[in-house]
């Protein structure tokens, strides 16, 4: 351990830089396993291998990712160590899985907003609306014995309407330039407290067609829960459009300077709807989730969705700030997250505590997001300087600088 | 005589009361560095900001290779093969210096999903590095991480590699050490010497006619004066920045526009 400490040490002030996930390395797949997942492209060059692997050995201690990974397993060893033979399970992992399913679809949206320095406050409640629109269809055209035909219809509704509530708030943010706290927040009570109390005059629909509900709810595929299958499905497609497709570097680049991504010809607004509609989409597709695994629709249960996802973004290593995280780390913060709720019911503590626990663990995490900005402080810094000396705008030197060089060669 | 590659001629933008530029003319030959220099509020801003499209003019007609075009955007001037470096560099520090180079031009593996080449973009960018004598740590190291005059060389390389008529750099040693500066005019010299135009704004009058061939002086959004560098002093220029110059002596050594 102490080894570990010290290496730890050592490769801070080396490469405080590297800390951060750059967008290389940003959305390594999170099934594809973490540590064999950047070398690829270097490995043919044998004698540039051992750098590589010193390099690579360097970004991996520095990545946050490799830190929060190491807090899930000590999570797991505590809790191991605590319950023995009740919480290392797979059917543990398993319940644990299904349980975190529409978190982890709607924590692949968050991912994206956070990262272009947004938030998206309305997750749960667009989970809510999407599920009441596609049940509502359903009940509509046969109820519990509803064939897939009409499952699918639904379930496209509920889809659009996630999209469409989504675009609706990207718009606002993108176009109307109103904060994205404030459009989600608005979003937040419109879509959940509001349009969907409207629909269902407050009480859920508990008519779920039973095909959905044996299926996706409950049904399993090659063994694996359909609900761990589709949700892991949709973070490896988003960890890999991050990682590696224009639309995740777009992201990055107007996290990191909006500014310089209008000047390099990049639609700016248009990449922020696509965003947001994202996040609505993907909220949709939790409200289907949600539909099957509860047989209802849980008008009530979603409130604390947002902070949930939200935690487990900003656990994952992503700032607040926008510009940095990734997929990987995203999967691993609500992994640790979902450990600390399900371990604290194992081990017999009072279940509120899981509020308190969230909460605590949300304000840990922005706290570390702080330091990290903090340790990169000089360079942000000297950021902020050239920001305020635009193309054309106030030089508050220059007319000095002239002066000077004028009197030098007098 | 020889084609401008890129020609103002008596554009006119008022922003409000305020006349920035008074039918301005300003032209670049090829294969040459124009230092742009005058007074703070002389028009210096507005006129480059026309010319790389960032803003369009009351009036005035901007030419490329001696044909009328309409700059309505950056995006617009580059199609026309002109760059810029801007004052505050315009990078994003998130990304690594191969991901700034080709921001907004990526190159891709699977062009119908938009799959990045990243590859082929950090050999590129090593290789563009390279050629313009610009040593960096890492290509993938985070740009946010690298010192002043690094990012200065990133700005610099993507519009080099890109610019095929013409690149305007404004004050691009404002923010160097003595070092730094001595590159980035080498940078200027090498492109030069590849048959891109600089546009070069500054006021550091000896850098000017260190690595300027021509210089053309703002006074009050009009082009006052235009002289070779290799014919005109430091007292000279800033007499036709000031108004000294044509008070004492009239327009003195100034050539035919």
């Amino acid at each position: 351990m102490t080894d570990g400490e010290v290496r730890q040490e050592d490769a801070q002030p080396q490469d405080p830089q590297s800390q951060d996930p750059r967008a290389e390395d940003a959305g390594t797949p999170p099934a594809s396993g973490s540590s064999a997942a950047p070398a690829p492209p270097s490995a043919p060059r044998a004698g540039r291998l051992p750098a590589d692997l010193v390099g690579l050995g360097r970004r991996t201690l520095a990545a946050s990712e490799t830190w929060t990974l190491l807090a899930l397993v000590i999570l797991v060893v505590f809790f191991t160590v605590k319950a023995p033979g009740k919480f290392f399970t797979l059917t543990d992992f398993s319940l644990m899985g299904q349980d975190a399913a529409w978190l982890l679809v709607m924590a692949v949206g968050e991912t994206f907003v956070i990262l272009t320095a947004g938030i998206d406050l309305s997750v749960g409640s667009v989970l809510v609306l999407a599920g009441v629109v596609a049940d509502l269809f359903c009940l509509h055209h046969g109820g519990a014995g509803a064939g897939w035909g009409t499952i699918a219809i639904g379930s496209l509704l509920g889809l659009g309407t996630g999209l469409g509530w989504g675009a609706m708030q990207g718009f606002l943010v993108a176009k109307a330039k109103v904060q994205p706290l404030i459009v989600t927040l608005a979003g937040f009570y419109a879509a959940g407290e509001g349009v969907s109390y409207l629909i269902t005059n407050g009480a859920d629909l508990r008519t779920v067609p039973n095909r959905l509900v044996n299926t996706i709810g409950l049904g399993s595929v090659v063994g694996i829960p359909w609900l761990i299958v589709i949700s892991f499905a949709i973070a490896i497609v988003g960890g890999l459009v991050l990682a590696y497709t224009r639309f995740g570097r777009y992201t990055y680049a107007i996290g990191s300077n909006p500014e310089a991504a209008r000047r390099a010809g990049i639609p700016v607004d248009r990449h922020l709807i696509k965003i947001y509609a994202l996040a609505g989409l993907l909220a949709g597709v939790g409200g289907i989730l949600s539909l099957a695994s509860f047989d209802s629709t849980t008008i009530a249960g979603h409130s604390f969705d947002n902070l949930e996802v939200i935690t487990a973004v900003v656990l994952g290593g992503a700032s607040l700030f926008g510009g940095r995280g990734t997929m990987l780390g995203t999967v691993i913060g609500l992994a640790i997250s979902t450990v600390l709720v399900e371990g604290l019911v194992i081990i017999g503590e009072n279940i509120y505590w899981q509020q308190v626990a969230i909460g605590a663990v949300l304000v840990a995490a922005v706290y570390l997001d702080q330091l990290r900005r903090r340790q990169r402080g000089g360079s942000r810094a000297r950021w902020a300087g050239l920001q305020l000396r635009r193309f054309g705008g106030p030089r508050p030197d220059s007319g000095r600088a002239a002066g000077g060089h004028i009197a030098q060669e007098e | 005589m020889t084609e401008p590659v890129l020609e103002a001629r008596g554009v006119t933008k008022h922003y409000g009361h305020v006349l920035a530029l008074d039918s301005a003319d300003f032209s670049a030959l090829p294969g040459e560095v124009v230092a742009l220099i005058g007074d703070n509020g002389a028009g210096k801003s507005t006129l480059v900001k026309t010319l790389v499209g960032a803003i369009r003019p009351d009036s005035g007609e901007i030419l490329v290779d001696g044909a009328p075009v309409q700059l309505s955007s950056p995006v617009d001037a580059r199609r026309h093969g002109i760059e810029a470096v801007y004052q505050d560099l315009a990078l994003a520090p998130d990304l690594d210096s191969a991901a700034n180079l080709y921001l907004g031009r990526e190159i891709y593996l699977v062009p119908f999903l938009h799959v990045l080449n990243r590859r082929a973009m950090r050999e590129r960018a090593v290789t563009a590095f390279a050629g313009l004598g610009i040593q960096l740590p890492d290509v993938r190291s985070p740009v946010g991480t690298l010192s002043g005059g690094q990012r200065q060389s990133v700005a610099v390389a993507r519009a080099v590699i890109f610019a095929s008529r013409i690149i305007f750099m404004d004050e691009p040693t404002a923010a160097l050490g003595v070092v730094q500066r001595g590159r980035v005019l080498d940078t200027i010299r090498r492109v030069r010497d590849r048959g891109v135009s600089v546009v070069l704004v500054s006021h550091n009058m000896p850098e000017v006619l260190a690595v300027a061939d021509r210089v053309e002086v703002l006074r009050m959004g009009r082009r006052v004066a235009t002289y070779s560098a290799a014919q005109t002093s430091v007292d000279e220029l800033v007499g036709a920045m000031t108004g000294a110059l044509e008070l004492s002596n009239g327009a003195g050594r100034r050539e035919a526009p």
